[in-house]
């Protein structure tokens, strides 16, 4: 295994976690809610769904942050390394199996490992082991 | 007031996505990528934000109704059913093959790439499709 030294930011990204982190414990203690957003979002595709004035406004508040981000500057790189039929197969699987394993990565990987939820720890340790193995064989058996 | 707790909690984790370079998919892969150059923070992110949040869950565990007065909606569930594992090793292939998630996407949506949109729109639709199937097994 080999460091990308370069692309490494340590401290921006421990920055930006605390702020997340911040931002979970805060939903969590003043709406009583997880801030887990394929579960939030999950929840406001579905008709009657309870607490749906919250989750929204949630969600919208995530939504405008770039807006908020470019009072202070430039936005961040992002940068997208995949085609059209890879953002579909992408985005039907992320989507699919979120609902299915009730959660994604800050559900379950915050939220979840936060409250020490074993079953949280249980579905990081699957979605990180299956993007690794993703990874590796996209780039490294098939990439060449 | 918890309507605005619940805006201005979305907003911070938005920020701190930007921040975090987690709403960079290429940096995102560059994680996942532990054979290539390996770039190893987002797991300080991953750090960062559990910590941060260690505190308010151990509180909101042993209290039955928020700062603000609304019920206190942890997950119940227990059991390490096949949903769970299938579910979630089902997420983490798309997660590697694009490099972005939920949160992330939404972050960068108003942004306008065609990339997020479209990632978006089919993890939208996979959700919908969760939901039909859920309703017809339950029915």
């Amino acid at each position: 295994m080999t460091i990308d030294w370069t692309n490494f930011t340590p401290w921006s990204a421990l920055a930006g976690g605390l702020l997340i982190g911040i931002a979970a414990g805060s939903f969590v203690l003043f709406n009583g809610r997880i801030a887990g957003i394929s579960g939030l979002l999950g929840s406001l595709l579905e008709p009657g769904s309870e607490g749906r004035g919250e989750k929204a406004l949630f969600l919208l508040g995530l939504l405008v942050a770039p807006l908020f981000w470019l009072l202070s500057g430039s936005l961040p790189e992002v940068e997208f390394q995949t085609g059209w039929p890879g953002l579909v197969a992408a985005g039907l699987l992320v989507g699919i199996g979120t609902r299915y394993g009730a959660g994604c990565t800050s559900g379950h990987g915050v939220c979840g490992m936060a409250r020490l939820s074993p079953r949280s720890l249980v579905a990081v340790l699957c979605f990180m082991a299956s993007g690794f193995a993703t990874v590796f064989v996209l780039r490294h058996l098939l990439g060449g | 007031m918890r309507k605005l707790t619940a805006f201005a909690a979305g907003l911070l984790f938005g920020l701190g996505l930007l921040l975090a370079g987690m709403a960079n998919p290429a940096k995102v892969l560059g994680f996942l990528d532990l054979a290539g150059a390996w770039d190893p923070s987002l797991a300080l992110v991953m750090v960062g934000g559990i910590g941060a949040a260690l505190l308010p869950f151990a509180w909101a565990r042993r209290h039955e109704r928020s700062l603000l007065g609304a019920p206190m909606q942890l997950p119940r569930k227990r059991e390490l059913d096949r949903r769970l594992i299938v579910g979630s090793l089902v997420f983490g292939v798309g997660w590697g093959i694009a490099g972005i998630c939920p949160g992330p996407a939404l972050a960068i949506l108003l942004t306008g790439q065609w990339q997020v949109l479209l990632f978006v729109l089919a993890m939208v639709a996979g959700m919908l499709l969760y939901s039909a199937l859920e309703r017809r097994r339950t029915h």
